[in-house]
C-alpha cells in the first residue's frame, strides 16, 4: 500500500535495525533449513515474505533484496526497475516521470537512506537482475548465500 | 578539422585510448569538443540519413544516434550508425534499455563495434507513455548503470556478462547522461560518481538552460574531482519560440527551462534568432566554465542552424574550422 510504503521510508532507521536482528535470526535458523530442504522451504517462506513486505513495501518478490541498499524504498516500484538510482525524468514536484501521481520510488529511497547507518550503501553499483529469482524468497538466499560464504563452497559473493 | 573517424594505423591500440574514435582524442588533447544530435528519419532511404548528418560536416567531433529517443519510433540507431560508418563519419551510438534485453544489447554492441562505432552511450531510456507507442510492453532488462558495467565487462575483460570470452572485444570510449537540473538534486552528483564507476569515460547532459544551477553542479563536480575521471559535455538547445520552449518543459520528461527563458523568446522580435542567440552565449559560457569539457547540441528541428550557431560562438576558434 502507498501510504504505508512511504511510512515505511520515513522510519528507515527502525526498518534497518530490525531487519538486522530478523537476518540474525535467519541465520541462525540455518541448520534447521538445511534439515527440512530450502526447496521445501521455498513456497511457504515466499508466501510469509510476500505478505510481510508486501504490505510494508509495495514489495514485487523480484528475489534479490537491496532494501537496505535503498533507503528502504523498493525499486522495482520504478516503471522502469531501476536499481541505481532515478532516470532524468523526475518532475520537478519529485514525483515520477511514468506515474505522476507516485513519488518518485529514488527520491524516497535517496531520504530513507540519509536516515539509515549504513545509507551510503545506496552508492554501490547494482549488477543486473537474475530474472530468474521472480517470486522466489530473498530471505531463503540470504541463509544460503551466508552458508556458502562461511563454508566458502562459492567463490566470489 | 576533418571529420572521419581514422583508422588504426595498422600497429593496433592508440596508446592510453579505449577506443580508435575521434571523440576521445579530442577530449583527451583538452579541447573544447562538440557533438550533435542527429533526428533520425522515419524513412527506410540512406539518403534521409546523409542529408541531415551533412549538416554537421566540419563542425562536430560525433554525432550522436538517437535510440527511439522520447519512445518514438524512428529508424533505429544501429541502423543509423551503419550508414554513416560506410561515410568515415564519427558517432556516437545511443543504447537505451528499454526496448532491448541483455542478449540483444550485447549483440549490437559487438556489431556496432565491428562496424566501426567508437562511442557508446548509455541510457535508460525514456517510458513508453511518453513517446508515440504507449501500449508497448517496456523492456529494462538492465538499466544504465548495468548497461555500462556490462559494456565496460565485454571492452576490458573480453567477455559477455555469463563470462562466456570474446575473441576481439568492442574497443569503445563508453558515455552516459546526467541530468543536474531534476531532483533528488543533492543525489544526482552522486548518480554521476556512480556511473563513472560502473565505466562512463564521457557524459552528456541533458539540456542545459539554467547556467547558474549548472554552475552549483559543475561545483560539486571539481569538488569530488569528478571532471578528472570523465569529460563533461554539456547538452545545449536551440529553442524556436515561447510556446514550443513551454510545449518541450511540459511533454519532454526530464527538461527544465526556467521562466526567464521562456519570457526571452515571447519579448523578442525573431524568436528564432534570439533562441540561437541564447545557444550561442550558453556556448561561450559553456567554455569558461572549468571541467565542462564540451556542448552536446540538441538543436531539434534546427540542425540547419548549428554549424553557424558553433562558429558564431567561437567556441571552436582555435581550430581550424573547414
Amino acid at each position: 500500500m502507498y501510504a504505508v510504503r512511504r511510512w515505511s521510508v520515513r522510519h528507515a532507521r527502525a526498518m534497518e535495525i530490525l531487519y538486522a536482528g530478523f537476518e540474525r535470526v535467519l541465520i541462525a535458523m540455518q541448520p534447521l533449513f538445511r534439515l527440512i530442504g530450502y526447496e521445501r522451504l521455498e513456497k511457504p517462506v515466499a508466501l510469509v515474505e510476500r505478505g510481510v513486505k508486501g504490505l510494508l513495501f509495495d514489495c514485487r518478490m523480484c528475489g534479490d533484496c537491496i532494501l537496505s541498499s535503498t533507503g528502504m524504498s523498493c525499486p522495482m516500484n520504478c516503471p522502469k526497475q531501476m536499481r541505481n538510482g532515478p532516470c532524468g525524468g523526475v518532475r520537478a514536484d519529485g514525483y515520477c516521470e511514468v506515474k505522476p501521481d507516485m513519488r518518485c520510488v529514488w527520491v524516497d529511497a535517496w531520504e530513507g537512506s540519509k536516515r539509515m547507518r549504513r545509507g551510503t550503501r545506496i552508492h554501490q553499483v547494482q549488477p543486473q537482475l537474475d530474472a530468474r529469482l521472480q517470486g522466489r524468497s530473498s530471505w531463503l538466499r540470504v541463509v544460503r548465500e551466508e552458508k556458502t560464504r562461511m563454508t566458502g563452497t562459492v567463490s566470489g559473493q | 578539422m576533418t571529420h572521419i573517424d581514422a583508422p588504426p594505423d595498422g600497429s593496433g591500440e592508440l596508446r592510453g585510448l579505449s577506443s580508435d574514435g575521434r571523440l576521445e582524442r579530442v577530449l583527451k588533447s583538452s579541447q573544447f569538443a562538440i557533438t550533435a544530435e542527429l533526428a533520425p528519419p522515419d524513412s527506410a532511404d540512406p539518403e534521409d540519413v546523409y542529408e541531415r548528418a551533412r549538416l554537421f560536416d566540419g563542425c562536430v567531433d560525433a554525432i550522436n544516434a538517437t535510440d527511439g529517443s522520447g519512445a518514438n519510433c524512428h529508424m533505429s540507431s544501429v541502423g543509423v550508425c551503419a550508414l554513416l560508418s560506410r561515410q568515415g563519419y564519427s558517432m556516437v551510438m545511443q543504447v537505451t534499455c528499454r526496448d532491448r534485453n541483455r542478449i540483444a544489447i550485447q549483440g549490437d554492441v559487438l556489431g556496432a563495434a565491428a562496424m566501426g562505432v567508437t562511442n557508446i552511450l548509455c541510457l535508460t531510456g525514456d517510458g513508453v507513455q511518453a513517446g508515440d507507442e504507449p501500449e508497448a510492453k517496456p523492456v529494462f532488462d538492465l538499466d544504465s548503470v548495468s548497461l555500462l558495467r556490462a559494456v565496460r565487462m565485454m571492452r576490458d575483460d573480453a567477455h559477455f556478462l555469463t563470462r562466456r570470452p570474446l575473441s576481439t572485444p568492442p574497443r569503445v570510449f563508453l558515455g552516459a547522461s546526467v541530468n543536474p537540473f531534476v531532483p533528488p538534486h543533492d543525489f544526482q552528483i552522486h548518480k554521476l560518481e556512480k556511473k563513472i564507476d560502473a565505466g562512463a569515460q564521457f557524459i552528456q547532459t541533458q539540456y542545459c538552460y539554467d547556467l547558474p544551477m549548472l554552475e552549483d553542479f559543475m561545483a560539486q563536480v571539481r569538488a569530488r574531482e569528478l571532471h578528472r575521471r570523465a569529460y563533461i559535455l554539456v547538452g545545449v538547445g536551440v529553442p524556436s519560440s515561447a510556446q514550443s520552449a513551454r510545449w518541450m518543459r511540459e511533454h519532454i520528461p526530464g527538461l527544465h527551462i526556467p521562466d526567464s527563458i521562456i519570457e526571452r523568446l515571447e519579448r523578442a522580435g525573431e524568436p528564432r534568432d534570439e533562441g540561437a542567440r541564447i545557444c550561442v552565449e550558453t556556448l561561450q559560457a559553456l567554455r569558461d566554465i572549468e571541467g565542462v569539457a564540451g556542448a552536446h547540441i540538441m538543436a531539434y528541428k534546427r540542425e540547419a542552424d548549428v554549424a553557424g550557431i558553433i562558429d558564431r560562438s567561437g567556441v571552436l576558434a582555435d581550430r581550424e574550422l573547414r
